[in-house]
């Protein structure tokens, strides 16, 4: 963030002073207002009648040393969560792969059905593929969650591959094809490998979207990590808990998130030092995806003027 | 064929409501996030750092639990607010730091030497700023911003899972009701969702090949 923006000069001794003085002062409003929430929650309130603990009361948090809690939250909860986003994860990448060849083939009548399967599926919420698969394939909750994120995130991962093929050099297309490999060899062989290397960052930080999605299932009556914990536990142990229970499925989802994303963005970086081509915003990798898609798009529409 | 026209009214209420999530929302979210970028480029210290970890805790958090947060936990904390604002409060904080991502790559993808060019023929701050980076920080950031909003709608589906009863809940509820006609159903919701996705989904790429500056 040293040079993140363009709008400044580089500060004097007296814009840093006053820009010290202003990070101190909006710093101190911060913290004054997270400790506002803190001791808020800290206070005991009535309820009906009878006075309950404040949030931070032991008596809210006991069932936490209790090591059966941790068993149930981790076999169940986090397991259940990482089992459907580990086999959606997979099956999104194998989608991904076929969906990118069949979109770039060059024969009309699998490209084009290809394209209204894709526009339909990223225009569609997961949650109500989730509720069709349900419903229509009665296959029960976790293979619905499953297939409909494996569909959704394939087509999005599908859509990013095509962009990384669209934007190889055209050479690497015309080499393979002048030493004598047919069409789909030099796809294959050549093309596909480095499309796939150059977008390995951009499909990462699409499977945090998939593990993030993956709470969905919550709704469709999955058993994952915020079920498990706010459903089962909760009523099992009562609302009095059901604060902490929240604040520990929130940090459990951040760590799992967090890793996942951080790496997306430690691939990406590494990536974009080796390639000195195209960098398509080792930033963010969320953006990332918009940028590449864009990419794909606009180099459709230049390498073959009115195929559409 | 007939469960849908039969039910048309239920599914217009529920339309209803998912334009409204989607435009309150959006709108907010479009507020919201404009503040956090600011606060992410400003030269203050502690906005930044706020601003960075508020996107990176709120992005990486599933809606899920944000729209469980605001209509489950904030009652049981003492709110009175009904779900249908919960839910908007909860789609806006999901969406805002989406929006300040995309506000923030639009600004920092102008290449400095703009900014400099600009000082350079004297031009001050404000003329730097609102003659030179602001309209090509703008024409980067819509097609972007656009996508964001597509997301928004889809994401709309989630409060229906909620108490809130929009589009998803109307199919839920109908898909219920009608047994037999399950998918006529779910394919008239799925066309009333790209009614709303795909004519911005084009109107994304239009803006992205018309406006964006080829470098």
């Amino acid at each position: 963030m040293s040079n993140s923006s363009v709008l400044f000069d580089a500060p004097g001794p007296k814009a840093r002073r006053v820009s010290l003085t202003s990070s101190i002062i909006a710093g101190v409003l911060i913290i004054a207002g997270l400790a506002w929430m803190a001791w808020t929650l800290a206070q005991p309130r009535d309820s009906g009648g009878i006075t309950l603990p404040g949030f931070f009361d032991p008596s809210r948090w006991d069932i936490f040393a209790d090591p059966e809690v941790w068993q149930f939250i981790i076999t169940d909860g986090v397991l259940g969560t990482l089992r459907a986003a580990l086999v959606a994860s997979v099956f999104a990448v194998a989608l991904g792969i076929l969906f990118s060849l069949l979109r770039s083939s060059e024969i009309a009548w699998i490209r084009i059905p290809t394209t209204v399967v894709l526009e339909f599926l990223r225009g569609m919420p997961v949650l109500l593929m989730m509720l069709f698969i349900l419903l229509v394939l009665n296959t029960g909750a976790y293979w619905a969650v499953v297939a409909a994120l494996s569909l959704y995130n394939g087509a999005l991962i599908g859509e990013a591959l095509r962009a990384g093929l669209a934007a190889l050099p055209r050479g690497q297309r015309e080499a393979g094809l002048s030493l004598g490999m047919r069409p789909l060899q030099s796809k294959m062989l050549v093309e596909f490998p480095q499309a796939f290397r150059q977008m390995l960052p951009i499909i990462v930080a699409q499977l945090v979207v998939l593990l993030k999605d993956t709470s969905l299932g919550y709704i469709v009556g999955y058993s994952e990590l915020l079920r498990v914990n706010m459903n089962n536990l909760g009523s099992f142990y009562g609302n009095r808990y059901l604060f902490s229970l929240f604040v520990v499925t929130l940090v459990l989802y951040l760590i799992m998130n967090l890793t996942l994303s951080w790496f997306a963005r430690w691939l990406s970086k590494r990536t974009a030092s080796k390639s000195s081509g195209k960098r398509l915003d080792p930033e963010d990798p969320n953006q990332a995806m918009l940028v590449a898609q864009a990419t794909a798009a606009a180099k459709q529409s230049h390498a073959q003027p009115g195929s559409f | 064929m007939d469960a849908v026209i039969e039910n048309l009214p239920t599914y217009f209420e529920g339309f209803r409501m998912t334009l409204l999530l989607l435009v309150v929302s959006g709108v907010s979210a479009l507020i919201l996030g404009t503040i956090i970028a600011a606060m992410r480029i400003s030269p203050v210290g502690s906005l930044r750092v706020f601003a960075t970890v508020y996107t990176e805790l709120v992005r990486n958090t599933p809606l899920t639990l944000v729209l469980f947060f605001c209509a489950i936990i904030l009652p049981y904390l003492g709110s009175r607010l009904d779900y249908v604002t919960a839910a908007l409060i909860g789609l806006s904080v999901y969406t805002s730091p989406f929006v300040a991502e995309a506000l923030r790559s639009g600004i920092n993808g102008v290449p400095i030497g703009q900014a400099e060019a600009a000082r350079s023929v004297g031009l001050g701050f404000g003329q730097t700023v609102s003659l030179v980076v602001m309209p090509q920080a703008f024409r980067m950031t819509i097609p972007p911003l656009i996508n964001v909003f597509i997301a928004l709608t889809k994401n709309t589906s989630v409060a229906g899972g909620f108490f809130v009863f929009e589009l998803f809940a109307a199919t839920r509820e109908l898909a219920n009701a009608n047994g037999n006609a399950v998918i006529a159903i779910l394919l008239g919701a799925a066309t009333l969702y790209l009614v709303i996705t795909i004519p911005l989904g084009v109107l994304a790429a239009q803006l992205e090949r018309k406006w964006v500056v080829q470098r």
